[in-house]
Order: structure tokens, then sequence, then C-alpha cells
């Protein structure tokens, strides 16, 4: 069987090893889910079943959670994942021009990955950085008072 | 010459600004020049248009220098910054500072101050007084004193944390257990992620403290997935106070069994409200619950459990620290002791102050945040979060307390305050109220789920001026049903920026 699933997807035993250790845990549900995204850097459906039976739980309920929290990818992400604010703060300091500038820059919709698999944008509504709005995470690293040079100056000094 | 002591924060407003960058040259630059210097990453001191800010610890007290830059580094060595000479940026002792020096510091009377994960720097501080006060009292005597503080939940809600607290220690139970919401998610807000990342160990020891009160033994935090940084100080924490033996099996060899830990949520705002984050903590769905019954009485896995704000729990130390009574001192009528206000959006000297409650907005806004960040006139700001009200610049006046809020139809909600320019277009921004409603909204209930799509687009007609007037009566109306027929507070209240919009800023709806 495991020669058919496609090779950006993580094994049945490779999933099996992220459950393991927290399946004994009270409502494990979202802790199971985010050990997934950590380790594959998404949620792959074929996990579903997987995590159903390992906990018990009907496969609807698992999907029904999956795909409740916007957190939970479904596709892999991209090698940098960039996150701009689109809250009232950052609103207020002309981020709505920001974030249509970068994902110009991008040639990205948001909630999308570049083809090359570089980069993911996506919206998310406040980090706790609106002392500094705009702000933007790129990789989990913070950046505030975001400017489009600032931004890019950023994203071409991230780790790869 | 033994090391010299250098603060410079882990705060990720201060990193946002290149907090991490600047410590790392002040090392290297130490290496260099041969001197012994001690980097403690502390927490923000909430001015955080000084980030990134590095104060250094001279025998005549502290000296702060800001904001610093990486190309600053050499500079302020060749200077003597660290024996506190002059500098372009020196700003002398940051708690003399007009923003600092005028605060009323009680429950971030720690942050910015400490090496957030060390237990002894915690105690060195006055940590940890409160809870062996509350361990030689009796839970009930514990509530009494929440009680008799005044303290209302910072969440938002506003609902007495005492009485809560009573609610859940006369249940008989096989377990209980104290949740701390920390899925702050409020734009505009940061109190709860400053806390966390500047002195977790006064929200650790004020969830032990409600442990001991009401007989609970395991705590969960709840935490915002979009907070990696207050994810990783929390638990760096935990782990210290664990070691220190604060919590554990035998919290201080009392007997008593208090557990923590922190659970993340996954970017969902409805779980911020207190059903639906239980129903988050026990993996599933965040959809809100039908009360009764309470929480305190029916909560996590169906037992009386605690539901309290980051700030609401890390107010209880000093409570029991420096006695009820004197925390009731601060504020004024029905609101007691002290808020962490947060200043931001369209603002000059956005950061953190804590003060008792009763000043007014216009204070904040010019005294504090020394009005727009991009010089023009202020036209608007937005309190509470995506739920709170439009307050126009005539009302600037009002007093930051929640029964004058409250009267001029607006709520203070967590505290944050975004503030606009008269750029702003007050359309777009009751618009956006309806479109975030839209996107965030559990689905359980008709007119919050359907109330907003309907909204968004009963707001695109007016724009497009089709049958305008009759539009805005519809509007209205759809803000009606939504108020008074959500579940919760989501649906329940996006109107409230709607309809003030509408009502302080009509001209913006009437533009063709």
């Amino acid at each position: 069987m495991e020669n058919q699933i496609p090779a950006d997807l993580p094994p049945l035993s490779a999933i099996l090893a992220v459950i393991a250790p927290l399946k004994e845990r009270p409502g494990p549900l979202l802790e199971v889910l985010h050990a997934l995204q950590q380790a594959f850097g998404f949620v792959p459906e074929s996990a579903v079943p997987v995590v159903a039976n390992e906990l018990n739980l009907s496969r609807a309920e698992v999907h029904g959670v999956l795909t409740f929290y916007h957190h939970f990818r479904h596709h892999p992400a991209g090698r940098h994942v960039v996150q701009v604010c689109r809250a009232e703060s950052c609103q207020a300091m002309q981020g709505e021009a920001l974030a249509q500038q970068i994902a110009k820059r991008l040639k990205l919709d948001y909630g999308s990955t570049s083809p090359d698999g570089q980069i993911t944008l996506e919206s998310v509504y406040c980090l706790g950085l609106c002392s500094l709005s705009p702000a933007v995470m790129i990789d989990g690293q913070p950046l505030g008072r975001v400017t489009v040079e600032s931004f890019e100056q950023a994203l071409a000094g991230a780790p790869a | 010459m033994s090391a010299v002591t250098v603060y410079v924060s882990r705060d990720a407003a201060a990193l946002a600004l290149g907090a991490e960058a600047v410590a790392r040259a002040i090392t290297t630059e130490a290496a260099h020049r041969k001197l012994a210097v001690r980097i403690i990453r502390n927490g923000s001191r909430g001015l955080h248009w000084l980030e990134p800010l590095v104060e250094v610890q001279t025998p005549a007290g502290r000296v702060a220098y800001g904001p610093v830059k990486t190309a600053d580094v050499p500079g302020l060595f060749e200077a003597g910054f660290l024996t506190g000479q002059p500098h372009a940026l020196a700003r002398g002792n940051i708690e003399e500072h007009p923003y600092f020096r005028t605060q009323q510091r009680l429950t971030f009377a720690r942050v910015g101050l400490i090496d957030p994960i060390s237990v002894e720097d915690y105690v060195a501080h006055g940590g940890y007084e409160g809870l062996r006060n509350a361990l030689a009292m009796s839970g009930e005597a514990i509530v009494q004193a929440v009680t008799d503080s005044g303290l209302r939940g910072r969440g938002g809600a506003a609902f007495p944390t005492g009485i809560k607290w009573q609610t859940v220690q006369q249940q008989v139970a096989p377990q209980k257990y104290i949740t701390c919401n920390a899925d702050e998610g409020d734009s505009g807000t940061f109190a709860d992620r400053m806390l966390m990342e500047g002195d977790p160990l006064t929200l650790i020891e004020g969830m032990t403290i409600a442990a001991v009160a009401v007989g609970a033994t395991q705590g969960y935090i709840y935490l915002r997935a979009e907070y990696p940084h207050a994810h990783a100080t929390l638990n760096e924490a935990i782990v210290a106070a664990r070691k220190a033996g604060y919590i554990g099996d035998s919290v201080l060899g009392s007997g008593r069994k208090f557990e923590l830990e922190v659970r993340l949520g996954a970017g969902a705002y409805i779980c911020g409200e207190e059903t639906s984050m239980l129903e988050s903590l026990e993996g599933r769905r965040g959809e809100v619950r039908v009360r009764p019954p309470l929480p305190a009485i029916k909560g996590l896995f169906g037992m009386p459990t605690v539901v309290n704000n980051v700030i609401s729990l890390a107010s209880v130390p000093v409570i029991l620290q420096q006695g009820a009574a004197h925390y009731r001192e601060f504020g004024q009528g029905k609101s007691r002791g002290t808020l962490p206000i947060q200043l931001a959006g369209n603002i000059r000297h956005g950061g953190l102050i804590e003060r008792a409650f009763g000043l007014t907005l216009r204070e904040l806004l010019y005294d504090y945040g020394g009005g727009s960040a991009s010089g023009r006139p202020l036209r608007a700001v937005q309190i509470g979060g995506p739920l709170g009200a439009y307050i126009p610049a005539s009302q600037f006046d009002v007093q930051i307390d929640y029964e004058a809020l409250s009267g001029i139809g607006a709520l203070l909600g967590h505290g944050g305050i975004v503030a606009f320019d008269d750029s702003v277009d007050m359309l777009q921004m009751a618009r956006y109220a309806m479109e975030f409603c839209a996107l965030e909204s559990c689905g359980k209930c008709t007119p919050c789920r359907i109330g907003s799509t309907r909204g968004m687009e009963v707001i695109d007609r007016i724009r497009a001026n089709e049958h305008r007037s009759e539009n805005l009566d519809l509007l209205n109306d759809l803000c009606e049903t939504m108020l008074h027929g959500s579940l919760c507070g989501l649906g329940g209240m996006t109107p409230f920026p709607v309809q003030s919009a509408l009502k302080h800023f009509p001209e913006d709806f009437v533009r063709s």
C-alpha cells in the first residue's frame, strides 16, 4: 500500500508515531492535529481516518474539527510562511494597502502557496503587535511598522 | 570587573523591531572589546516606540537607551553606556519617564523589570507572597478577599471574579479545573501577551491561588496559536515553577496538588468566548454552548470550572499579597483596581499603560499617546476589539470605567484602544465588522452565521447607493436581530461597531 501514497504524504507509521504519545491525554484531538502539522507542515487528508481510529472518534468528527480552525493547513506550506495582519489596528495604519502591495509583489492571493513551493501567503487577524501596526509575521518572526521595503528585506533575510 | 547586566527585551513587540539582532550585536561588541556583559532578556516596559530598549544596570540604577538599532551598538559602547554615560539615545531611568512614572502598576509591577523565567528574580520582587498568604487561609477567605477587592473579569465581560470563584468552590465534584483564557484575539490588545512574555509567573501564581481557593488540581492555559513567543516563555516558566516546588503534587509542601499545562488554540476568534474555549480545550469544534449550565457548575469535561482572562488571574497575586483593601483603593464606583490599557492603531506613542480606572480617553490619546502617528487629527477610536463601539472625537472626554463607557453605548472589553485618523472610512469599518463576524462565526446560530453575510451585502448596497434609505433601515433592523437573537457575544455585539459608526459618522454612509 505504502508505495501508492504520493511522495509528499507521510507514511502511516509516521502518522501513528505522532499520535501515540498524545492519545491518552484528556481531549487530545487539537493537540494531535497541532502535532501532525508540526511534524509535516500540514495535516494530510490521509491522516483523518487514522486519527479517528486511534482516538475512537468518527471521521466526521475529526474532519469537522480540522476544518473549523483556520490554523490547520490541508496542503503543504511553502518554505516560507508570510502572515499579514488584516485587523483594525493595522487597517488604521494603512495595513490594507500594504497587504495588497505584498500580494502583488509575491504574485499570490491570500491563502495560497506559490507554484515553486517557496512562499505561502496568509491573512491573520491580530498578531498582538497593535502598537507597531502594520504587523507581519514571517516564519514565526514578528515584524512591526512594516513597509514594502522592510518586508522585502526581511523575507530576503529569512533563513532558508 | 564583574559582568555588567544589560536588559534587552524578549517581548514580541521588541523582537518585531529588531531586539534579537541588538542583543546579538551587544554580545559580539562586548566580546570584541573584552568586556564582561550579562544579557537578561526581560519583558517590555510597554513604551513600544522606544523598543528595542536597552537598559543597563549601573550602581546608580538602571539607565535606558532606545530605540536602539544594531548600527547604534558600537557607538553606545564608545560613549560608555555600560556605566550609564550620556548618548543621543539615553533615556535615563525609564521608571522616571513621564509615560511610566504616572502609571500605577499593580498587575504589571514586574513586567520589564525582572527576568521572566527566573523564579529567584520573581520571589526577590515580591512574587509568591500572595500564594504563601493564600495557603494560610481557608478557601472561603481567599474567595472573600477576591470579592472584596472588587476585581471584575478583565477579558471583557466584567463579571465579578470572586462571585465566579465562589460558585465553583461551592460545587461538590471529583475534579475541578482552573482555565485561563489567553485567546487574546481582539485587535488593539496585547496586555495578555506582554504579561505572559514578561512575567508569566504572575499568571501561574494567580492560577495556583485560584486552585487553592476552589479546590481544583488541574489548570489549563488556552493560548492562541498566533503567540509563539508567549508559548515558549510560558512553558519555560511552568518548568521553572514546577522545579522550584510552586506547582506539582504538593504546592510549597502544602499537600495540595496543582498541575498546569498550556493548550494551543488554532486561529478561531470565537474560542475567546468561554464556552467555545471549553469545547476547544476538549478537542472539539469551538462552537458556543447554550447556558445554563454555567461553566462554574458544568464546565470543562462537565466539571466545575473557573474560566478567567489572563489579566484577571494575574491581578490575584497582588490582591492576596497586599490585601483586598489596597487593590480596591484604586479606581472609582464599581470599577475598582487598575486596568492595563493598550494604546494602538494610528497613535504616536503606542504601548501599555496601567492606571486606576477613571482617566479620560483624551488623556490617554494625547497625554500618553501623543496624538496620531500620521500627524492628522484623530477622528475615531474603537475600544474593546472588533465587537467594540466606535467613539467619535466629540466623546473623547469619557472616562475609562465600565459604567461610564456603557453610558455612552460603548464597552471597555479587554482595554484595547485603536485610534484612527481622519482618513478612516467608517462605512468600510462597519463593513469590516460584518465581514469579520462572517469569517469567525462558529455557525451555530442563524443571526450570526447568516446575518453577518447579509450585513456585508446590505452595506455594499448602501455604498452603491441602491435604495440607500431603505437599506439603511434594513441594516438597523438586521443589527437589532443579531443583537437580540444571537447565542453569544460575537453575533450579539457585532452590531456595536456597525451601529456606532452609523450613529456618529452618518456622513460616511451617504457618500456617492
